[in-house]
Parts: structure tokens; sequence; C-alpha cells
């Protein structure tokens, strides 16, 4: 683990904070296939079960497909199940995270987000967790190594709330948030296991007194109800993040919403961004804040179930809204989340610009001058009242 | 639709043994038919039946379960080749 202490600060990379949450929930199963750029995660976990530091079950297998399938085969056991991944890693989990949702199983993947082949690239973009969006997965996104690691702990609770009962994936930025090191606070082992608690499953594959079959064939009978639980499911996610939210805040000291929201309150032009590019745009709203410019950001930090209400509540006073993305949904209308906050504001009465602007694919860097550039464009917008330009690259 | 919306969560079923509740002889299109003359009752049928299909009463086999047998012929394919007491008849459409 890479570290530096200063006053009750640890300096963690991304990637080290993760595992060493890992080592703090203590998983019953771990099944894991490393991949760049979270290698390190699977890394510095299997030094945790090689050293007996934890009770972990820690499996290794050929593929991220079995990976993915051991989880679920260990979380319908009853067990509970971590892992980590990446990129190609992620898509080749594909078919099984589609099986862990329908099946309902609290399974936690932390993605480090990395681009998808091809051409083959090893740095961050959105284009991994992106694909994986409508596989029935709660999505968080995690803008600094503080927030990746406060999150696991709440994706544990959010996954195996009964309410809820849903695979979690906590993404954050490959190289930039993993890689990179940051002061963090830590919180004790003690306050961790009182946070997340036990886990009971309720049906677990191991009880024999109670024989269940997982994974039985459904006909038209049933198989849409099932899906409309699922759907009724993740949308009740979305109340849990919040008051999981609030706990941890209430506990320690540090609260999580379901977006952040950055000098948003008299903003005219606003930047709706994930993870760690959501930093940089800060740096730009300060420094035009300085100008008297109205500027301000939408981080949203739940993506699945996706908050379009409270974003459209958000953002209904704004008059030109940029959305980046760090992936194409190669739809030819822009980015993903593009789409669903543009869809999101369909609902108001007045309603602002929105323009889609794709930024950093491959990890191609995004600076605090490409920021200030979109306020520009979109301070413009608020000026004229028309769009230019509707979608377009963007770090080019 | 009442029992519809109280559906165990993902799919899942929540008691042992239900496959005796669903008959999945329907798609066979060949039928076993039993000799009974020739057969020993060396149930060698019943160890390789993968869908437990053969019946045995008191130590002799005495038939099969129809509606489970899905007609594989494994049965008839395993019963020692001196015996040769199942064949494999088309199942009438
Ligand atoms: S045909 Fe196949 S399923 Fe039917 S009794 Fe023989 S072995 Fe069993
Ligand atoms: S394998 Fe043949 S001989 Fe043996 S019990 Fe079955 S039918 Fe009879």
């Amino acid at each position: 683990m890479a570290t530096t202490m200063t006053k009750a600060q640890i300096g963690l990379t991304g990637n080290s904070a993760i595992a060493y949450a890992m080592k703090q929930i203590n998983p019953d199963v771990c099944p894991a296939y490393p991949i760049t750029p979270s290698t390190a995660v699977v890394e510095e976990f299997s030094s945790y079960v090689a050293d007996g530091k934890v009770d972990t079950e820690f499996i290794t297998v050929e593929s991220e497909h079995s990976a993915m399938s051991a989880c679920i085969g260990a979380s319908a056991a009853g067990a509970r199940v971590m892992t980590a991944t990446s990129s190609q890693g992620l898509a080749l989990m594909w078919e099984m995270l589609y099986i862990a949702s329908g099946m309902r199983l609290p399974i936690v993947l932390t993605d480090v987000n990395r681009a998808l082949s091809a051409p083959i690239n090893i740095h961050c973009d959105h284009s991994d967790s992106m694909g994986a969006r409508d596989s029935g997965w709660i999505q968080i996104y995690s803008e600094t190594v503080q927030e990746a690691y406060d999150n696991l702990f709440q994706a544990v609770r959010i996954a195996e709330n009964e309410k809820v009962l849903l695979p979690v994936m906590v993404c954050l930025d490959g190289f930039i948030t993993s890689h990179a090191i940051e002061n963090i606070s830590l919180i004790d082992d003690d306050d961790i296991r009182q946070f997340i608690g036990e886990y009971k499953a309720q049906h677990p594959l191991l009880d024999t007194d109670h024989p269940v079959t997982y994974g039985a064939m459904t006909l038209p009978d049933t198989y849409i109800e099932f899906k409309r639980q699922q759907s009724e499911a993740i949308t009740r996610a979305k109340d849990v993040v919040s008051e999981i939210g609030k706990e941890f805040g209430k506990r320690f000291g540090r609260e999580y919403g379901l977006m952040e929201e950055y000098k948003l309150d008299d903003a005219e032009a606003v930047i709706v961004i994930l993870s760690s590019a959501a930093g940089t745009t800060k740096v730009a709203v300060d420094e035009l804040r300085k100008a008297g410019k109205k500027v301000g950001i939408l981080k949203p930090r739940l993506f699945r179930p996706f908050p379009f209400k409270e974003i459209a509540d958000a953002l209904k006073n704004v008059k030109a809204v940029a959305v980046l993305d760090r992936a194409d949904s190669m739809s030819g209308f822009g980015g993903p989340l593009f789409n669903e906050v543009r869809s999101a504001l369909y609902e108001l009465e007045k309603r602002p610009k929105v323009v889609s602007r794709i930024f950093g694919l491959g990890g191609r860097d995004y600076m605090v001058k490409d920021a200030v550039h979109v306020f520009d464009e979109l301070l413009k917008i608020v000026e004229t009242g028309k769009v230019e330009t509707l979608t377009k690259y963007i770090t080019i | 639709m009442a029992e519809k919306k109280n559906l165990p969560i993902g799919g899942i079923i929540t008691e042992g043994g239900t496959a005796h509740e669903y008959a999945t002889g329907g798609w066979r299109k060949l039928r076993p038919v039993l000799d009974k003359e020739k057969c020993t009752n060396c149930l060698i049928c019943w160890v390789m039946c993968p869908d437990s299909a053969i019946v045995v009463q008191d130590g002799k086999m005495i038939g099969f379960d129809m509606d489970h047998c899905k007609g594989c012929g494994i049965c008839a394919e395993e019963c020692p080749d001196k015996v040769k007491a199942i064949n494999m008849d088309e199942e009438k459409d």
C-alpha cells in the first residue's frame, strides 16, 4: 500500500483505498481477475488474504466472466461478495451482470473506469460502466479517492438493504483517481463493522433445511412480473441511497446525497459532469466566479437509478446547461448522460438550453481551460438564447 | 394476479423437489417400451436415467414415469447387450 501519513490523514491511491476498504469490510468471498487499471485493488487485497488479515475466500479465476459467475454462485449461497474490474473485464462480465441483478444478488463491484477497445487503450473514460448502465446494477460515481473509499461501505449497505437487494457498482476514474495519491481520512475498523453490520441472506442456497432453486426458467406467464419487481427495487434504491448517505454523514462527518451541487444556487450556466473531471471543473467555476460569471456544476453521484426529478429540480432556474460525457453512445446524438439529463428536463415548464460535449475519451486530459471554454460557450447561449452546436467533441 | 404480486424475488423457487410437479415429458419423440419377459431387474436403467423416470417397486423395474421421461433412449442403450429389454418406439403425434 503506497502510504504517507499527515495528521489524522493518510495518503493513499484510489486502488489502495479500495483494497483497504475491502479489507475493512472483510467480505466472505472475492472472486477476481486483475486488469489494468484496477489491478492493484486485487493485488493488494490478495495480500491481505495471504497475510490472514481477512477471512475472505479469495477465488482466482480464468476470466472476468468466471469472476462474475463465481460472485453469483457465492452470493446465491449466502455470502457477502465483492470484486473489482475495469474496461474489457467488465465487458467480459456482461452476460453475468444481468444475471446478478435479475437474481437480486447484492454483490459489490468496484469499476475503475477505463476505455473500451478498439483501438486498445488502458486510460480513463466511462465507456465501460456506461455500457453496463442497463444491466440492472446500481451505479455510483466517485470524484475523489475519499469518495471512492466512502462509497464502497455505503454500497454494501445499499445492495443488502431489504428494499433493494441489487448489485452495486462503485466507479472511480482509471489512473486519475486509481493511481493518484490523495490524503484521505480512514474510518476505524470497529465503526465500519457497526455501520455495515452482518449480512444475512434471505434465501441462501447453503441452507439445506430450506432448499431453494436459483436461476429457474420463467415463461411468458411470470417473466414480466419478475422484471417489474426488479424495476421497482431499483426505483426504491434512490431513497435508500439518500438515507444511507445521510446516516454515513451523521456517523463519520461526510454526508453524501444523490448529487453534488457546486455554486448552483444563482447559476445561469451549468456543467453537468461525473467523477474526477468535476474537480477540474470546480477550479474553472472558482476562476469565473471571481470575474462575476454566474456559473456552477451539477455532479450526479447516483447514475443508476437515475434521479431525474432531483436533477430537473436542481437545474430548473438555469438558462444553459452543458452535459459533459466521458463516453459516447454512438447514437449520433451526444453522450449517455446528456440524453438522460436532457430527457429529465423535458418535464420542466421553462427548460434550459442543453448541449452535449464529449470529452477526455481514452484518457485525454481535460483541463481547466477546457471547462472555461465550455462555460464561455454557455454564457454566449445565455446571452443570445441560441445554440450553435448541439453536440460535439471537445479536448480535441 | 394477486398471487403474481407475491412472487418470490429474483425468480427463485422457495421449496425443493418441485420438478415433480412440472411435466417435462411433453416434447418426447421416442417412447421407451419395456419387455418384461426379458428384463432381469438389474436396475442399470434406473441408475442411468437422467430424469429419474424409471419406476421401481420392491426392487423390480416396473415401467416409466411418462410425465418426466423425455425419450432420450439412454435406458435402452444402457440395458445390457445380452438383455436389451427396452425398445424405443416412435411417439404417435
Ligand atoms: S428414455 Fe431417457 S428419460 Fe425416458 S426413461 Fe429412458 S433414460 Fe429415462
Ligand atoms: S437395464 Fe434392462 S434389464 Fe436392467 S432393469 Fe432396466 S430394463 Fe431391466
